[in-house]
Formats: structure tokens, C-alpha cells, sequence
């Protein structure tokens, strides 16, 4: 075991931090680019040091324990993979004019700050920091989906703005009557508010007002997830920002959201008297899965259509959780693991097509693997992942859910087994259309930085043919955790 | 029977709610500044009572902070935002008043209802605040609901916010942070907004959420 000098959960906060403000005031938008990468490598490498180094001591504000150090490599991971994305991104976008200098600054300070508040959700010991974190990263992203200032970006984040503020609304409310049950037991003040001290006295709470505060928490934070029917603002805002935020948005944020549920419901769990947490989750995110896998169907822009695959895949992965047990909560580790990693890497796909077609209309692009073999090629592999088929990572995890729920609850694994294939008829059916055929519209080579892309799907590839025995036992570690 | 500092907290909580109903049926935005500001005041009030009986003198912050901020600082200039845009006109409500009136007298019943029963282990002053202050988060959000217009559906979340501070203060000894963050989400909400606000003003010349919605991705 190696011991680091300075702190490695303060340094993954402090680094993104100071980026953010030193981005805010650099002009030269190259240097800037680089900055961002180099600022999300650091952050990336700090938190694989979280994974072999002795864990900090578990503090009044911060802490790390088996389950958000998942969260917290994930969350790094794409983070940095993004930045590189982005760099090549918005190199384009300032060409074409669509960004200005001014807005990259901005852009790249915003990208740090998210970055700074999802780590701080994750690290928090303190439910109302995590609240506070959560709050703040709806608000960097809200200005980042408007920054087009188009029509249909503004309407976004318009929408993202009012639902997510009342989704977050509602879960401080949710944290506030958290507060009140523990006062009796815990005594006034900070201690009632620490998540380490909560979940050491939580059978002790009154399971009423438990009962009470999960219903908020689950609204609230579920509206952040993207569960249905609370989804409204998660197409538009993927469809109408940057792809860089797109990606952010999907891979991560949805699940910092997600994390936020799952700590609420091992507090509840802990209490004998209070409803179980699991079946509501499972509720919501079935009708997620069906819902979404029905609007696949419709759908004419291919940033929305992956944007309804989101919805599906995190109704998966809640439906996962909800079921409960070690089987199913590993299978909805993997699958939130393999979500992030596969989506991101569709996101750079489309991002760039959109770029070199000049449109995001799904029947305007043909024939992708003709005139840009490497980007069509990917978007069919990143399709085929996504759509949960062998051999990638997503029909592992999938497999492993729908026999654990076969095995506990087979009148559920009809549902899910439903929902599952009518998402993959939709997404096949507008793949062929996009990738074969005759090609339409630009032929211009892109500029494209495929190497994040083609990193993600390795990965995902990778893991759908052999997970490493240590992977294997850290999950199972934490899916015995989560109980 | 009950001590006159319980009657004193009770009466402003309810008076909270009194004026969120009033909120609702407001159709002219000038007057809506007012009633809101009223809003805020009856907040304050409450507020620094509540600090005054929990001997808790952080909380005469959070009633100073609702007291400038938002009963003074965001009439004022959400005022001279509406006079800039010149939309000083009806606001049309999608729903009439005597029924929005009623849905609002539902999710009140519906408020009490929920949590007097749920709470019933709780002491009394802390659970007749928290079921004002759902109230009041509720009315907040069916004014989100029934309004088209970007300045109502502003104020209509600013209320909604008002009744998590009156949570958060009911909840003897919460710490500190969290009231603050409060005024602080509250703060940086509006900022965003009134960019929001210039935005849409310089792209549609109308601040009438409806208009957007025409420009849904799908039907281009």
C-alpha cells in the first residue's frame, strides 16, 4: 500500500475546481482544450489512486467506501475520455461558427465545474452537500445545453431547467424530513445529516417519515435519472446541446442521480418498519423500459433516439437495483458500467456524423459505413452494443438480470424481456437506415478523434468476452453491499 | 392547550399558504410582484419567529436573507424586467381560476391529510410546519403548472422554494448549510433565469412559454 501526500478525495475535488476557474480566464482556446484534458487526466488519475492506495478515513463532509469508489472511477473515466472528444469537437464548432471564442471559455470553465460538482454528489458524507452538489451540476448543465442559443436550445434548457429545479425541489424536501426522523435518535444538528452516522442508527428512525422522505427522494432524484414519467426534459436537452454534454449527461450525470436513489434505499433497507424501497424502483423503471422502447420507435433525430435508448437503460438499470439481491444488483453495476462506457462512445460517433452531414435528421444520413467506413463501423458496433447482443458487455449484464429475475420473479422477467427486444427491433431497424445503403449527403472526410470511441468500445468488447476475476470480485463485493 | 408561541408560528405558516392561494389567481404580473413580495414577507416573519423560539439565532440569516432578497431584491428587478419587455399584460392561465382554486384547496386537504398522519410521532410544532410547508410546495408547483409565462412560472418556483425554507426551519437545529444553499440555489436559479429571460426575449420578442413549444425538435 502506498501512501499519497496530500489528500486524494480532497485533490479530486480541488483539481476540477481550479481548472474551472483558471479556464474561465484563459483566451487562447487551444491552450484551453489542452488544459481540459490534461485537468480530467489528473482528476482520472488521482481516482484510479483511490483504488490501490489505503482508503481515507471516513470524514464529517467527505468519504469514500466501496460503493461510490464505482461511481467515482466511472464518473473520471468518461470525464477524461470526453474531454478528449470534445477537443476535436469544438475545433469544428468554432470553424463553422456555431460557438464563439467567449462561449469556449465559458464552455470549458462549465465542463470543470460539472465535473467538480458530480465528484463533490459522489464524495459527500453529508446529505445535504450531496444535495447541494447534485443542484449545482443541473445548473452548469442547463447553461451548457442552452449555449447554442438556437430555438430548439433554448427550449431545452428551458424545460431542463424548470423540471430539473422541481425534481430537485422535491428531493430537498425528501432530505429535509430524512433530517427530521433522525433527529430523535441521532440529536440536533450536523451528525443527523451524515450519511455514515445515519445509516449506523437508521432502524432506529421513525419508518413513517422514512416512508414519506423515500417517496420525495425518489421523485425528486428520479426526475434527474430519467425515469418515466418524469423524463420529459432528457431528450431535449441531449438533442440540443453540444454531443460533448451528451455524452456527460447520458454516461454520467444520469448516473450521479441514480447514485443518490441507491444511498436512500440502503437506508430504508436497514429499517425493518419502512416499506421496501425495491419494488418502486422496479416499477419505475420497467414502465422507463417499456415506455422508452415504445418511442424508439418514432423517433427522427438520432441524438434524441440514443437519448430514448438512455431512458430505457437507466429504467434497466433501476429495475436492476429495485429487484435487489446480489445477482441483480451486479448485473445493475455492470450494466450502469457498460451503459456509460457504450453511450459516450455512440454520442463521439454521432457527434462527428452530425458534423460531417451537417444534420441530425435520422432519414438524411445514409450509407455510413460506405463514405465513412471507421465512424460507420463504429456507430454499428457502439448500435450492436447498445442494443444488448452478443458478444459486447450490455448482453451480459442483460443476461444475467433476466435470468436472476426468471429465477425469483418469472411473471416480471416477461416485461423486461418484452421491453428489451422491442428496443432492439427499433434501434436495428434505424441502424440499417444510417449505416448501409447508398450515401447521402457530405462525403468530406472527418476529422475525427476516434481514439475515446474506439477506447470505450475495447472495453466494452473486452468485458463481454472475459471480465478480469478482479473486477468480477470487487462487483460482487459491492452487490453484496448494496443488498 | 397550546402556548401563544405555537398560535404566533402557526398563524404565519398558515398565513404562507393564505398568500400562495393568492398567488394563484393573480392575472396581472405587477400585481403578482406584489403578492409575492407579500409572500416573502409573511416568510421572513416566520422565519425569524421560529429563530426566536428555538433560541436558534442562525436563523435570523435565513429570515434577513428572505427578507432583502427575495421581498425586495427580485420584485424589484424582475419589475424592471417586465417594464423593459413590455409585457405588462394578462397573463392567461391555462386552466380557469375557480378551478385551479380547487386543485389548490385539494392539494392542501391532500397535504395535511399525508402528513399529519405520517408525522403523528413527531412534536406538534414541527409537524403542523411541515405540512404548511408541503402545502406551500404544492401550490407552488400548480402555479408552474397553470402558467404559461416565464416570469409566473419563475415566481411560481420562488414560492415553491419558500416552502422548503419553512421546512427547513421547522426542523429544529438543522444545520446551517443547508438554509444557506437554499438562498443560494435561489440566487443562482435567478440568475440563470434572467439570462434565460434576455435570451428568449432576443430570439422570439415574447417571453410566452407557448411559443416555444412550437419549436419541438421532432416536427421540424
Amino acid at each position: 500500500m502506498i501512501a499519497l501526500p496530500f489528500d486524494p478525495l480532497l485533490a479530486i475535488l480541488v483539481i476540477p475546481a481550479v481548472a474551472a476557474a483558471l479556464l474561465a480566464l484563459l483566451p487562447d482556446y487551444r491552450l484551453t482544450a489542452t488544459l481540459n484534458v490534461f485537468a480530467t487526466l489528473l482528476t482520472l488519475l488521482v481516482a484510479a489512486a483511490l483504488l490501490i492506495i489505503d482508503r481515507p478515513p471516513v470524514g464529517r463532509f467527505l468519504f469514500v467506501d466501496d460503493l461510490n469508489i464505482v461511481f467515482i472511477v466511472l464518473n473520471t473515466f468518461v470525464g477524461f475520455t470526453t474531454s478528449v472528444f470534445s477537443a476535436s469537437y469544438i475545433g469544428h464548432e468554432l470553424e463553422t461558427g456555431r460557438l464563439t471564442r467567449t462561449n469556449l471559455r465559458f464552455y470549458h470553465a462549465m465542463y470543470q465545474l460539472l465535473m467538480f460538482a458530480m465528484n463533490l454528489a459522489l464524495v459527500a458524507n453529508n446529505i445535504g452537500l450531496m444535495w447541494v452538489a447534485i443542484e449545482l451540476a443541473t445548473l452548469t448543465t442547463v447553461v451548457m445545453v442552452g449555449i447554442y442559443r438556437t430555438h430548439e436550445a433554448l427550449e431545452a434548457a428551458w424545460k431542463y431547467f424548470i423540471l430539473g429545479s422541481v425534481g430537485i425541489a422535491l428531493a430537498l424536501f425528501g432530505t429535509i424530513i430524512v433530517y427530521m426522523a433522525a433527529r430523535p435518535v441521532v440529536g440536533e444538528g450536523l451528525d443527523a445529516m451524515i450519511w455514515t452516522i445515519l445509516i449506523s442508527k437508521a432502524s432506529g428512525f421513525d419508518p413513517a417519515l422514512l416512508n414519506l422522505a423515500f417517496v420525495f427522494l425518489l421523485l425528486g432524484y428520479g426526475t434527474k435519472v430519467g425515469l418515466a414519467p418524469l423524463h420529459a426534459w432528457l431528450p431535449d436537452a441531449h438533442a440540443e446541446g453540444p454531443t460533448p454534454i451528451s455524452a456527460v449527461l447520458s454516461g454520467l450525470l444520469l448516473n450521479v442521480a441514480l447514485y443518490a436513489v441507491l444511498r436512500f434505499k440502503l437506508l430504508l433497507a436497514t429499517n425493518p418498519g419502512a416499506l421496501a424501497p425495491g419494488p418502486l424502483m422496479a416499477t419505475m423503471g420497467l414502465t422507463s423500459l417499456i415506455f422508452a422502447a415504445f418511442m424508439l420507435y418514432r423517433r427522427r433525430d438520432i441524438k434524441r433516439l440514443f437519448a430514448y435508448s438512455s431512458i430505457e437503460h437507466m429504467g434497466i438499470i433501476a429495475f436492476a437495483f429495485g429487484m435487489g439481491g446480489p445477482l441483480a444488483n451486479f448485473a445493475g453495476l455492470l450494466h450502469m458500467t457498460m451503459h456509460s462506457l457504450t453511450k459516450s462512445a455512440i454520442f463521439f460517433a454521432v457527434g462527428h456524423v452530425a458534423q460531417v452531414k451537417g444534420t441530425q435528421k435520422i432519414a438524411d444520413i445514409r450509407g455510413l459505413t460506405e463514405s465513412h467506413p471507421w465512424l460507420g463501423w463504429s456507430l454499428v458496433l457502439g448500435v450492436i452494443a447498445i442494443a444488448g447482443l452478443p458478444p459486447l458487455g450490455i448482453f451480459m449484464s442483460e443476461f444475467l438480470l433476466v435470468s436472476s429475475t426468471f429465477a425469483r420473479q418469472p411473471l416480471l422477467a416477461i416485461p423486461l424481456v418484452f421491453g428489451l427486444l422491442l428496443a432492439l427491433g427499433a434501434l436495428l431497424q434505424k441502424l440499417g437506415g444510417v449505416a448501409f445503403g447508398e450515401p447521402t449527403g457530405s462525403l468530406a472526410p472527418a476529422r475525427a478523434s476516434y481514439v475515446p470511441m474506439f477506447a470505450h468500445l475495447g472495453l466494452v468488447l473486452a468485458a463481454g468476452i472475459y471480465l478480469p476475476p478482479p473486477l468480477v470480485a470487487w462487483f460482487q463485493q459491492v452487490a453484496g453491499a448494496l443488498g | 392547550m397550546h402556548s401563544l408561541e405555537f398560535d404566533i408560528a402557526h398563524l404565519l405558516a398558515g398565513g404562507l399558504v393564505l398568500v400562495s392561494f393568492m398567488l394563484l389567481y393573480q392575472d396581472r404580473l405587477y400585481a403578482m410582484l406584489n403578492v409575492f413580495a407579500l409572500h416573502a414577507l409573511v416568510l421572513a416573519l416566520s422565519v425569524a419567529w421560529q429563530a426566536y423560539i428555538q433560541d436558534a439565532p442562525h436563523l435570523y440569516v435565513t429570515a434577513g436573507i428572505a427578507l432583502v432578497f427575495k421581498a425586495i431584491a427580485i420584485p424589484l428587478v424582475l419589475h424592471r424586467i417586465i417594464q423593459r419587455l413590455g409585457i405588462h399584460r394578462q397573463i392567461e392561465t391555462v386552466v380557469g381560476v375557480g378551478l385551479t382554486m380547487i386543485a389548490g384547496m385539494g392539494l392542501v386537504a391532500l397535504s395535511l391529510v399525508v402528513m399529519l398522519q405520517v408525522t403523528a410521532g413527531a412534536d406538534p410544532l414541527a409537524r403542523e410546519d411541515l405540512a404548511f410547508a408541503l402545502s406551500v410546495v404544492l401550490l407552488g408547483l400548480l402555479m408552474m403548472v397553470t402558467r404559461r409565462n416565464a416570469v409566473s412560472q419563475v415566481i411560481g418556483f420562488m414560492s415553491l422554494e419558500s416552502g422548503l425554507v419553512l421546512a427547513a426551519t421547522g426542523a429544529k437545529g438543522m444545520p446551517l448549510v443547508i438554509e444557506i444553499s437554499v438562498a443560494f440555489s435561489v440566487l443562482i436559479a435567478f440568475i440563470v433565469i434572467g439570462i434565460f429571460l434576455f435570451r428568449i426575449r432576443e430570439r422570439f420578442d415574447t417571453v410566452d412559454v407557448q411559443a416555444l413549444d412550437s419549436f419541438r425538435g421532432e416536427r421540424r
